[in-house]
């Protein structure tokens, strides 16, 4: 098992004829994963260089071949466009790579499309190594087994899971929920299927200065999880404050969203923190160890 | 993208928010033209987007042409001074100047993006004219929230229900929901971030007015509005911005410090834990620096240039997460970079991986930089050399 993802999971790609559609959907094939076509609006009937099938439309995709998840490139101005029409043809799970999407477009997408799983936007995907890869992940940076990775970071991802994968702790589904202010799957969305997944046996949770998506995952480890071995990394705790935070903002949050509050929540959820992405291997096999 | 007062009380204007008469002005002779022969007391207020106007004696009160001219002079004669989150204060190039206003009470309303709930939330207090962080501690029962549902939009009971819940004067009430409709107008026709009325102002008559306006548009979303890139050009960019967007990165994408080991990573979780790394080490951060995607030679040297002309960095640490770019492409890309740069030479300090990483770490040595491994040891390197290395150094 896996989260999200798994081998015979069906996936389209909106904007597949597209320079980053196109190169990325031919390494999600060489991974294995099974892309089962795509879309560009007037390249129906099409094939792509490596023989998939595109479509005008995701419906006519959708009735074509069964798919469940889609996978968007397209440019930021019609990214709600794409998540809407994804919805509308019945794809239940939806990654959004494009970087830029407007704020208010993605309150709209998540205030009306309940039940599609959206990942990001400006996110690279999720993998579940050996399995499948969905984004723009380097897939030889990671190796199967029974670790859980949720990151808000593209390359930082890579540099922990590169970490876990020379210590010998491969991974069951590695998810990079994105970095925006509104996305559609927090931590504690990935934790809760995190949860119920068997092969999964431990998590680490990538997180950043900013929102509170950190303070709320450590409580549901505290509340949800007391027996999983969780350990988390906070990056910025030298980044200079947000300059775009206004004082409406800062209110609602009050004091969280520094990485203060960030490690203080984890530690007192009992999660420890490193203070390097190097240290996590060795405090997840610490954590595995006395929790057997 | 964050507004003057005057840009925002336009977006106010257009959408119904009474607002005070007024005139936007650039010099001093402005004010007094258009004061020339007007009856009353005016308010004369610099634009820039620092708070804290009042306390710098940035808004000031005048009488007819002469004094109009008098007060604007004295605004403008001097810039904002620095506080805690402007050290380097800000230039004033324009002047509001405004009908003032018969004021008997002062409340606020504010709506944003809350990204916990992932909606619109809208913040009403009866306390305004002060800073609503100030105001959240002291009298925190005078708040009043309310999440909106985007499928449902703003309708009149949201405004009634928040000022009965934050007690806001009764005389406000008759209004309120109407101008609580048009600021949400404002906030979702414009994509804003922020949109926010402090203070909102009741004056003796009756009447209610917006007497300030602070507006964030998301930056993505501007390309919706082609006519604020007109505005921008009259916002002040600061000096990380202007240097960020010169050498063609966003202008997040770089901020200065006053350390010695400058930074450039490819994105900005990696370019965060760098900085972190640094630190961990004992040295002081001179930067920081997300290069983006495609590390190409043009990029690198100018993110080079960048960090060598701007900060006082003894040495660069770039720490490069290939994924499934090719580090030998890279490695020539930086060496080419810094055979074409003109600038003072400082030590480098290169992490790379990615496929062919050690062909990669092969160029750059023979180029004469120090390939690292790891995070940990490329910043305890760049530490120990930025500590060694005194004045200009040469590499």
């Amino acid at each position: 098992m896996s989260i999200f993802l798994d081998k015979n999971s069906k996936i389209i790609v909106q904007g597949i004829t597209g320079a980053e559609g196109s190169y990325h959907t031919s390494r999600m094939v060489k991974y294995g994963t099974n892309v089962v076509g795509g879309v560009t609006p007037g390249k129906g009937g099409q094939k792509t260089a490596g023989g998939l099938p595109v479509f005008d439309t995701v419906k006519a995709a959708v009735d074509a071949t069964g798919a469940t998840h889609t996978c968007i490139f397209v440019p930021p101005p019609f990214a709600a466009d794409a998540l809407y029409e994804a919805y509308d043809a019945g794809v239940t799970f939806a990654v959004c790579i494009t970087e830029g999407v407007p704020v208010h477009d993605m309150l709209k997408v998540v205030g009306t499309t309940a039940g599609m799983r959206i990942i990001g936007p400006n996110c690279p995907g999720l993998i579940s190594p050996g399995k499948a890869l969905v984004g723009i992940m380097p897939g030889h940076v990671f190796k199967e087994g029974d670790v859980g990775l949720i990151s808000r970071s593209g390359t930082l991802t890579y540099e922990v899971v590169d970490g876990l994968t020379r210590a010998g702790l491969g991974q069951s589904t590695c998810v990079g929920i994105g970095g925006d202010p509104i996305i559609g799957t927090t931590f504690v969305d990935c934790l809760r299927e995190f949860q119920n997944d068997p092969q999964t046996k431990a998590i680490v949770i990538c997180g950043e200065i900013g929102g509170t998506d950190e303070e709320d995952a450590a409580a549901y480890v505290r509340d949800h999880m007391p027996g999983t071995p969780v350990v988390a990394f906070v990056g910025g705790r030298n980044a200079p404050p947000g300059k775009s935070l206004g004082h409406a903002g800062a209110i609602i949050s009050g004091n969280f969203g520094t990485a203060q509050s960030k490690i203080a929540a984890f530690r007192e959820a009992g999660v420890p923190v490193a203070d390097r992405p190097s240290e996590i291997p060795a405090l997840l096999a610490e954590r595995l160890a006395s929790s057997v | 993208m964050n507004l003057m007062e005057y840009q925002g009380k336009e977006l106010f204007r257009r959408a119904g928010i009474p607002v005070p008469q007024s005139r936007h002005a650039i010099a001093p002779d402005d004010v007094a033209e258009f004061l020339n022969g007007v009856a009353g007391e005016w308010v004369v207020k610099a634009q820039v987007l620092m708070g804290g106007r009042g306390k710098a004696g940035k808004i000031k009160f005048a009488k007819g042409a002469a004094e109009g001219r008098s007060v604007s002079e004295e605004i403008l004669a001097t810039p904002m001074p620095p506080n805690r989150q402007n050290p380097a204060g800000e230039p004033i190039k324009s002047l509001l100047v405004e009908e003032k206003l018969p004021i008997t009470k002062e409340a606020y309303c504010a709506i944003t993006i809350d990204r916990s709930t992932k909606k619109p939330a809208i913040i009403v207090s009866r306390f305004g004219g002060m800073d609503i962080e100030e105001v959240s501690e002291k009298h925190p029962e005078s708040i009043a929230k309310f999440f909106v549902d985007t499928a449902i939009g703003y309708s009149p009971f949201v405004g009634r229900e928040l000022a009965f819940e934050a007690g806001l004067d009764p005389a406000f009430r008759k209004q309120f929901p109407a101008i609580l409709g048009a600021l949400y107008d404002v906030f979702f026709r414009y994509g804003a971030k922020l949109v926010e009325i402090n203070p909102l102002a009741l004056t003796t008559d009756g009447r209610v007015y917006a007497s300030d306006a602070k507006v964030e548009l998301d930056d993505d979303a501007l390309f919706r509005n082609p006519e604020f890139a007109e505005w921008q050009q009259a916002l002040p960019l600061d000096e990380d911005e202007r240097l960020a967007a010169e050498s063609g990165l966003g202008i997040r994408n770089f901020r200065r410090f006053d350390g010695t080991v400058g930074t450039m990573a490819n994105g900005a979780g990696l370019a965060m834990a760098t900085m972190d790394a640094v630190s961990f080490a004992g040295g002081k951060v001179a930067n920081f620096l997300d290069v983006g995607g495609g590390a190409n030679a043009e990029r690198v040297r100018k993110c080079y240039e960048l960090v060598v002309n701007s900060t006082d960095a003894k040495v660069l640490f770039i720490n490069i997460f290939g994924g499934i770019t090719r580090g030998d492409e890279v490695a020539r890309g930086i060496v080419e970079a810094l055979k074409t740069t003109t600038s003072r030479r400082i030590p480098l300090v290169i992490r790379l991986t990615g496929t062919n990483e050690e062909e990669g770490r092969r160029i750059l040595a023979e180029a004469g930089m120090t390939p690292v491994e790891t995070m940990d040891e490329g910043a305890e390197r760049a530490v120990e050399i930025a500590g060694r290395t005194t004045g200009q150094a040469s590499s």
